[in-house]
């Protein structure tokens, strides 16, 4: 399993053909209390880039970008009870979505864990 | 950045961890590593402590000389509520207007208790209005009143239901005051002025010092444990909650005070002299009615609606806009409030909130969305 990550703060495990996506512990940091998760439909398909989901915090609204293409397989649905998970769990418990990955190449421009925390040491 | 204003409490906030962000032509902290979410609950809870100096605050001297009557009848002519009743020391919320009926501020309005300060009133106006509203009360009683900014003070903020008994210690003497009071008080040889007022539904102080013991004071306070510093992150969720007015968002120079659902702000005796900006308009609103009023709106899921969101009635037509929104913590849920047309103000009027293209389902609610807990006597 690799965990590869995106500049916009989503990381991706990719197991098999199944990628499974969330934001990362910076990410749950800067929104601060996460007080609701958009989720998309199961079945949906999302493209690398695009909208995914919408995390909530007290004061704003932030997009969840699709680090890969794929359909959504299945969604964290203890998020809509518990949305705090993100914070407490951001790389855990805290998870979004599971895509079946549409190509492997997706995930060839995406950052290392350590690529990733040169990144965000450089914010 | 580098052009943003620093309050006196500056070094203080970036010590304490704030989080700054520009507001208002200010460095100030959105929020302190606690977060919004705990900052809001522990000001419910105990006392939090907001730099609100960004404000401004001025005194309006009579030219001339006189007494309180001529001060307010000069002020009057510029707002609608009844300022000449005032007692010595007290305070009062009203609204600077334009020649419309529309909000240009709303401010504080105090009548100093010592009888030196008589033909004066104290000012506390929004931040990012303050230039242009000193200039408007200046040229509106050019020959009438003088305005003296009083640029060298800060203003903290105080709330919470610890924060009588806190600063009771302080500055012996204002656990006796009454909600909406002011009076003048000395620590360390510095003069304060103490409101028993606020913004977040919570008793309260809010204390001008001079902006060289700003820290010193701040630090005293802070050094009990029932206070902890909030940023304006938790200031805004916790106005919300309250139903306050944020200025530029729930109310603006296109907003009259009948629409805003401020009419309590409008004195008796002036609704019957008139005598204030945009007042033919106003009165005939009060009679009539306006076309759009401000609620109170509680979305039924989880999801919050924010400012700007689109209203739709239940067949679906345009109702009015989202001016405020997000999550409520005390409350455990998204709250806002808007305008609507005034046929669906009624509370439990069924609405819908389009977010992300989605209708989600709210009902019209009276506000506060969380009980008032201001002092009474």
């Amino acid at each position: 399993m690799t965990t590869k990550y995106t500049k916009d703060h989503e990381w991706v495990r990719v197991d098999g053909s199944v990628a499974t996506v969330g934001i990362t512990a910076y990410a749950a940091e800067q929104l601060g209390d996460v007080v609701f998760v958009e989720l998309p439909a199961v079945g949906r398909v999302v493209e690398k880039g695009g909208d995914a989901a919408v995390v909530e915090s007290v004061k704003a609204a932030s997009e969840v970008y699709a680090p890969i293409s794929g359909e959504v397989v299945e969604v964290n649905t203890a998020l809509t009870d518990e949305p705090a998970k993100v914070n407490a769990e951001p790389t855990g418990a805290g998870w979004f979505m599971k895509l079946k990955m549409k190509n492997a190449t997706d995930l060839t421009d995406l950052m290392s864990e350590d690529e990733y925390q040169a990144y965000v040491k450089g914010l | 950045m580098s052009d943003l204003k620093r309050t006196p409490l500056f070094a203080l906030n970036t010590e304490l961890g704030g989080k700054m962000v520009p507001f208002a032509g200010y460095d100030m902290p959105v929020q302190f590593p606690a977060g919004i979410m705990k900052e809001h609950l522990h000001t419910r809870a105990a006392a939090g402590l907001f730099d609100v100096s960004h404000m401004g605050q001025a005194w309006l001297h009579l030219d001339a000389k006189g007494g309180h009557d001529e001060i307010a009848a000069a002020l009057e002519t510029l707002v609608p509520g009844e300022i000449k009743a005032l007692k010595p020391g007290q305070i009062r919320y009203t609204l600077l207007l334009n020649d419309e009926g529309g909000i240009r501020d709303d401010f504080m309005v105090s009548r100093p208790a010592a009888l030196e300060k008589a033909g004066t009133l104290f000012l506390v106006v929004n931040a990012a209005t303050k230039d242009a509203d000193f200039a408007h009360i200046a040229a509106s009683l050019k020959g009438k009143a003088k305005l003296e900014r009083l640029e060298d003070r800060a203003l903290i903020a105080l709330q919470g239901p610890k924060a009588a008994a806190v600063l009771e210690r302080i500055v012996p003497g204002v656990a006796a005051m009454s909600f909406m009071t002011i009076a003048t008080f000395t620590w360390e040889r510095a003069e304060l002025f103490v409101s028993r007022s606020g913004y977040t539904g919570e008793d309260g102080y809010e204390i001008s010092v001079p902006g060289a013991m700003a820290v010193a004071f701040a630090r005293v306070l802070l050094s009990d444990p029932a206070v902890a510093p909030i940023g304006l992150g938790a200031r805004d969720s916790l106005r919300l909650e309250a139903g306050l007015c944020l200025y530029g968002h729930d109310i603006d120079e296109q907003t009259t005070p009948v629409e805003a659902g401020l009419t309590w702000a409008i004195g008796k005796r002036r609704k019957l002299e008139k005598g204030f900006p945009g007042a033919d308009k106003i009165i005939d609103q009060l009679f009539n009615g306006a076309k759009r009023v401000r609620v109170g709106i509680k979305p039924e899921g989880r999801a919050p609606a924010r400012e700007g969101a689109e209203i739709v009635d239940a067949s679906g037509a345009p109702a009015g806009r989202i001016t405020s929104g997000g999550f409520g913590p005390t409350v455990n849920g998204p709250i806002a409030m808007g305008y609507v047309r005034a046929d669906l103000a009624n509370d439990g009027t069924s609405l819908s909130l389009i977010v992300r293209g989605q209708k989600l389902p709210a009902r019209v609610v009276p506000m506060p969305f969380v009980p008032k807990r201001f002092h009474k006597p």
